[in-house]
C-alpha cells in the first residue's frame, strides 16, 4: 500500500517540475496505475486518523504535519493538498474553539486585533500560493517545513514569563485578562509586552499560512509566548482560535478559485477529527516527548521531500 | 482497595468540582460565551453535514458532477487546468449545482467558512453597547476581511 503511495508521490515529481508532459504522464499513470480509485481516499482517511493522533500527542496541529506529507507522499496536486489542509485546520480550529473560550483560554483581546492581521496577509499569501509555479511552492514550502521542524527542537517556550511595562498599544487595547490555573490552584492574571513587534510578526506568519496551507499554531504559540509574554496557555488557546479566524479567509481564496475538492477534503478532515479524538484517549499513557521526535523527524522528511520536488529530484 | 487509592478516587471528583468553581469566579464577557456556543454547535453541524454529504458522494446515491472514479485523471493537475478540463464551478456558482453528489459538499464546507463572520456578527453589536472604539474598528475591520475573501469578487484566474 505505501509502495503505490510513494510511486504516485514519484510521478507528482515530475509534474511538480512544471512540465505539461511530465503532468500528462503523472495523470496517466495515476489513472492506470492499478491502483482501484477508491483507495486513494481510503488510504487519505487512514492517514489523516494516523495525523490525527500523532498531532495531540505531539501537541502540534494536524494541519503542519497534513500538507508536507499529503503532499509528499500522495498523487494530489499542491494546490488541492493546500486547500484541504486549510479545511483541516479550519475544522480543527472551529471544534476546539468553544472549550478554549469558555475557560478563557482563548482571549479575544489578545487573538481579535492579531486575526485582523493575520487573516489579511493569509488571503495575500492564498493568492500567491496559487499564482507561483509550483515547484517554487514547493521548494518554498521545503524550506519552511524543516525551519518548522528546527524551531520544535530549539523552541523553549516558557509556562508563565516576565513581562516588562506595557508598550503603548498593548495600554491602548487593554490587552490583559485571567484565567485559573489548576496546577497552582489560583487566578492568574496576565498581561503582555512587545505588541508592535508581535503584530509586525504575525504579517509574515499569515502569508505562510495562506501560502502553504499550514495552519499556523507552530509559529503563534513562540510569537504569542516568548515574544509578547502571553502565558503558555494563553498563547496555545488563543493560538488555536486564532487559527479558525486565520484560515477562513484563506480557505475562503481557495475555495472560491475552485481549489477545494470534496474527494480530498472530507475524508482529511474526517480522519484527522476521528484520530484527534482517539489522540486525546491515549494522551494519559502516552510519552509525549517520543512522539514528539517521532513527529519532528516525520516533518523533517517531508520536508526535504518537498524540497527535492521543488528541484524536480 | 488501598488507601492510597481511595484517597486519589476521593480527591478527584473534589478537585474536579473545585477547580469548575474557580473557572466560574473568572469573569468571561458574554459575547464570548455566544461566540463559543455558535462554534460548537456550528463546527460540529458542519462536519455532521459532511460526513451525511460524502457518504452520498461516495454511495453513488447522488450523481457527481465529475465521478469519483475520474478523479484520478484529474487531481495531478494544478487547479487551472483542472477547471478547464472538467468545468467545476469556482466562487459561488456550486450554489446552483447542488444536485451533484460532489458539489453538495460544499454545503458542510461553506458552513464550516462561515461560522467565524457569524462569530463576528455577534461580537460587533456587544463592542457597540460598551463603547469600545477599538474594538468596533477591529471587529467592523475583520468582517470586511472575511466577507471580501467569501464572496469570491478577489477571484482572479490564479490558478491559470
Amino acid at each position: 500500500m505505501f509502495q503505490s503511495i510513494i510511486d504516485a508521490g514519484n510521478l507528482l515529481s515530475a509534474s511538480a517540475a512544471g512540465s505539461q508532459a511530465g503532468q500528462a504522464a503523472a495523470a496517466a499513470a495515476t489513472a492506470g496505475s492499478g491502483t482501484p480509485w477508491w483507495m486513494w481516499p481510503l488510504m487519505l482517511f487512514v492517514a489523516t486518523f494516523i495525523m490525527g493522533i500523532l498531532a495531540v500527542l505531539a501537541g502540534v496541529g494536524g494541519a503542519v504535519l497534513y500538507t508536507p506529507i499529503i503532499s509528499g507522499f500522495f498523487p494530489f496536486h499542491l494546490d488541492f493538498v493546500r486547500g484541504a489542509g486549510l479545511i483541516v485546520a479550519l475544522a480543527g480550529a472551529l471544534a476546539a474553539g468553544p472549550g478554549l473560550l469558555k475557560l478563557n483560554l482563548a482571549n479575544l483581546r489578545l487573538a481579535l486585533p492579531v486575526a485582523l492581521i493575520a487573516s489579511t496577509f493569509s488571503i495575500l499569501g492564498a493568492f500567491m500560493g496559487l499564482a507561483l509555479p509550483t515547484n517554487v511552492t514547493q521548494m518554498a514550502m521545503g524550506i519552511t517545513i524543516i525551519a518548522i521542524s528546527v524551531l520544535f527542537i530549539v523552541a523553549k517556550n516558557n509556562e508563565f514569563p516576565r513581562v516588562g511595562a506595557p508598550d503603548k498599544l498593548t495600554a491602548a487595547l487593554g490587552i490583559s485578562g485571567a484565567y485559573y490555573e489548576p496546577s497552582v490552584g489560583k487566578k492568574i492574571d496576565w498581561t503582555i509586552w512587545r505588541t508592535p513587534q508581535g503584530f509586525l510578526m504575525f504579517c509574515g506568519i499569515g502569508t505562510i499560512a495562506g501560502m502553504f496551507g499550514l495552519g499556523a499554531g507552530w509559529a503563534n504559540v513562540p510569537v504569542l509566548n516568548m515574544l509578547m509574554g502571553a502565558p503558555l496557555k494563553v498563547a496555545v488557546g488563543s493560538s488555536k482560535f486564532l487559527l479558525s479566524i486565520t484560515d477562513t479567509s484563506a480557505a475562503w481564496v481557495y475555495l472560491n478559485q475552485g481549489a477545494v475538492i470534496p474527494i480530498i477534503a472530507v475524508p482529511s478532515v474526517l480522519g484527522i477529527m476521528m484520530g484527534s479524538f482517539v489522540g486525546v484517549r491515549l494522551l494519559a499513557g502516552a510519552k509525549p516527548k517520543m512522539v514528539k521526535y517521532l513527529v519532528i523527524v516525520m516533518l523533517l522528511f517531508a520536508g526535504i521531500r518537498s524540497l527535492l520536488k521543488g528541484f524536480g529530484i | 482497595m488501598s488507601k492510597a487509592n481511595i484517597n486519589v478516587a476521593e480527591h478527584g471528583p473534589v478537585k474536579k468540582a473545585e477547580d469548575k468553581k474557580q473557572v466560574q469566579k473568572i469573569e468571561i464577557p458574554q459575547e464570548q460565551i455566544k461566540y463559543a456556543n455558535l462554534l460548537l454547535y456550528g463546527a460540529w453541524t458542519g462536519i455532521a453535514i459532511l460526513l451525511v454529504t460524502f457518504t452520498l458522494y461516495m454511495g453513488g446515491i447522488l450523481k457527481a458532477f465529475v465521478p469519483p472514479s475520474q478523479m484520478p485523471q484529474y487531481w495531478t493537475m494544478k487547479v487551472g487546468d483542472y477547471l478547464h478540463a472538467t468545468g467545476a464551478p469556482t466562487g459561488w456558482s456550486w450554489l446552483g449545482m447542488l444536485g451533484y453528489g460532489d458539489i453538495v459538499n460544499f454545503i458542510g464546507v461553506a458552513l464550516l467558512g462561515l461560522l467565524t463572520i457569524g462569530g463576528y456578527l455577534i461580537l460587533l453589536p456587544a463592542y457597540l453597547k460598551k463603547k469600545d472604539t477599538p474594538y468596533t474598528a477591529i471587529v467592523i475591520a475583520e468582517l470586511i476581511v472575511l466577507t471580501v475573501a467569501a464572496s469570491g469578487i478577489l477571484g482572479v484566474s490564479a490558478g491559470h
